[in-house]
């Protein structure tokens, strides 16, 4: 098999590499090392200060 | 930066936002509203009593319709849109707007003369006939330089951000900024006959060019009325609720799922047509699978008042912006149903169709531009408080009767269309002409044109509202309890 077969045959499942690329997502957002740092971001409408920049 | 930097050594209590701009897209979104929902009102009135068209060609249904889209999406929508996204950014990045005022007037007044480029072209005539996509091609040219300005002012205020993490809200707005630039620039790829003429043809043709035109036509549905007004959402839920999203994590999820996802939706709308069924196929496995996006994003947004649910009782804002998330999750609850082949060849080309879009622009789309409006004017003319809490619930009550009646009315409408036109009587014959099926509509089309009489009274009255605000009056009136006393005296 040429490298330019193999890239052809790897390219025609590109729906599985997206998939596998959004469960990556997935993975990362629901994390339990994540979850601290990824819900602290909830708050930032609750903090934008109306007279200065932060 | 250094216009906000001077205003702030000048002016101690002056905002280093850019809120100018913001002010100007308030003030066009609401009255555009009303003009768009006007227009659409009238041919409501048009299809009941044909009349209406006074034998004039600038009134008939062919011109105005296109008129009624475009002022409530793009003008209306649009301008909601653009100004809440200049806000969003600018105090959830803690950095004022990249480009300053020149930058922002450009994309503001840029924006205004596409539309009425595109409007005056509707009625004398000028269109592509592209669903949501009519204007000519110069005015496509028009909107590309200013949606580009508008990119520019959007992504350098990311880019110059104080605030490390770019909040959800932002991730919606820029992915519908980009989006609708892709899709307006595939789909109105066209061939002017004559650089000073006005009329140009498409560069695709046959099923090519239906495809492309649904593949835009249903992506201007996703990311300008979904991903733009869930940005709303995101920072103007939590915001008025005064508590963080339900889960942040799931709005991650609920953005990269929306992106995957909805490009793929649009052969739904060529169901039953010359396009390969593998594609119409795939368009409908695609639009079912975003119930699952839709409802975690509807769930994420209402169960951010977990533990706040008297806001809804107290707070008449709260009820806009609640009820707006819940007609959401119904509609892409209906949607995702309707693009099923079996369901599609019943409901395709009917009334049903009429209604689903409604209960979504209606319901979802302008209820939560309403919403985040009555928080906005008071907040941006620097007023304590809206002119009426009770005015604000009055306009909720008529508005949400007035989108009953509509969709109600479609529903019966629509479904009674396909039936009749599906009947065989036991010789094999279409049972029903066509005129019987109008016939049979009348009543409906008269009761949904009654429900837009009562959306439009409630854009009104929201526009009263916001004109005596603007004046800094306050009407006396029994206040709405309030939970926390500290609440209302916050806004």
């Amino acid at each position: 098999m040429t490298l330019q077969e193999l890239v052809d045959f790897l390219r025609s499942l590109w729906g599985l590499w997206l998939m596998i690329f959004f469960l990556g997502i997935v993975f990362y957002a629901f994390r339990p090392k994540n979850k601290k740092r990824l819900e602290s971001y909830g708050d930032i409408p609750l903090r934008d200060d109306d007279d200065k920049e932060r | 930066m250094t216009h906000a930097t001077m205003a702030h050594g000048v002016q101690r209590d002056a905002s280093p936002y850019l809120e100018d701009v913001v002010k100007k897209f308030a003030l066009a979104a609401t009255f555009w509203g009303v003009v768009g929902f006007i227009v659409g009102d009238y041919i409501a009135f048009q299809l009941a009593y044909p009349v209406l068209n006074l034998d004039l060609e600038w009134f008939s249904f062919g011109r105005l319709r296109p008129l009624h889209t475009s002022a409530v999406i793009f003008a209306f929508g649009g301008n909601v849109l653009l100004g809440t996204s200049f806000y969003v950014v600018q105090r959830t990045c803690r950095a004022s707007l990249f480009g300053g005022p020149a930058l922002a007037n450009f994309v503001f007044w840029g924006y205004q003369l596409f539309i009425v480029m595109a409007g005056l072209g509707y009625v004398l005539g000028v269109t592509q006939g592209r669903e949501y996509a009519e204007p000519e091609w110069f005015v496509d040219l028009w909107i590309t330089v200013v949606w580009v300005a508008y990119l520019v002012a959007f992504a350098g205020t990311l880019i110059k951000r104080k605030e490390p993490h770019i909040y959800v809200a932002n991730w919606f707005y820029l992915a519908f900024i980009v989006t609708i630039a892709m899709l307006h620039l595939g789909n109105n790829l066209a061939v002017p006959v004559s650089l000073t003429g006005i009329k140009s043809y498409s560069l695709f043709s046959g099923v090519q060019d239906a495809l492309t035109q649904w593949w835009y036509g249903h992506n201007a549905v996703g990311f300008f009325l979904t991903a733009g007004f869930l940005a709303i959402m995101y920072y103007f839920v939590p915001k008025r609720a005064e508590r963080p999203v339900y889960s942040y994590r799931l709005s991650i999820v609920h953005f990269w799922a929306l992106i995957f996802l909805y490009i793929w939706a649009g052969p739904h709308h060529l169901h039953y047509t010359a396009l390969p069924d593998w594609a119409q196929t795939l368009g409908m496995t695609f639009s079912i699978m975003l119930w699952m996006p839709s409802w975690g994003g509807m769930i994420n947004g209402l169960m951010t008042l977990s533990g706040a649910w008297d806001k809804l009782r107290t707070d008449p804002v709260m009820r806009f912006l609640v009820t707006s998330v819940a007609f959401y999750g119904m509609s892409t609850f209906e949607g995702p149903m309707m693009s099923i082949k079996a369901v599609n060849s019943l409901s395709h080309y009917t009334d049903w169709t009429v209604g689903h879009v409604h209960s979504g622009a209606l319901g979802w789309v302008a209820f939560v531009s309403f919403g985040a409006l009555y928080f906005l004017v008071p907040v941006l003319w620097k007023r304590k408080q809206l002119y009426s809490m009770r005015l604000v619930s009055l306009h909720f009550w008529i508005a949400t009767i007035g989108i009953l009646l509509y969709i109600t009315a479609m529903w019966i409408s629509g479904i009674m269309q396909g039936l009749m036109w599906r009947a065989y009587d036991s010789l094999g014959f279409l049972q029903y002409s066509f005129i019987e099926t109008v016939e049979a509509m009348h009543p409906y089309y008269v009761i949904r044109a009654v429900g837009g009489l009562l959306f439009v009274i409630g854009g009104l009255i929201m526009a009263y509202n916001f004109w005596r605000t603007i004046r800094g009056d306050v009407r006396t009136e029994v206040p709405y309890e309030a939970p926390h006393a500290a609440v209302a005296g916050a806004r």
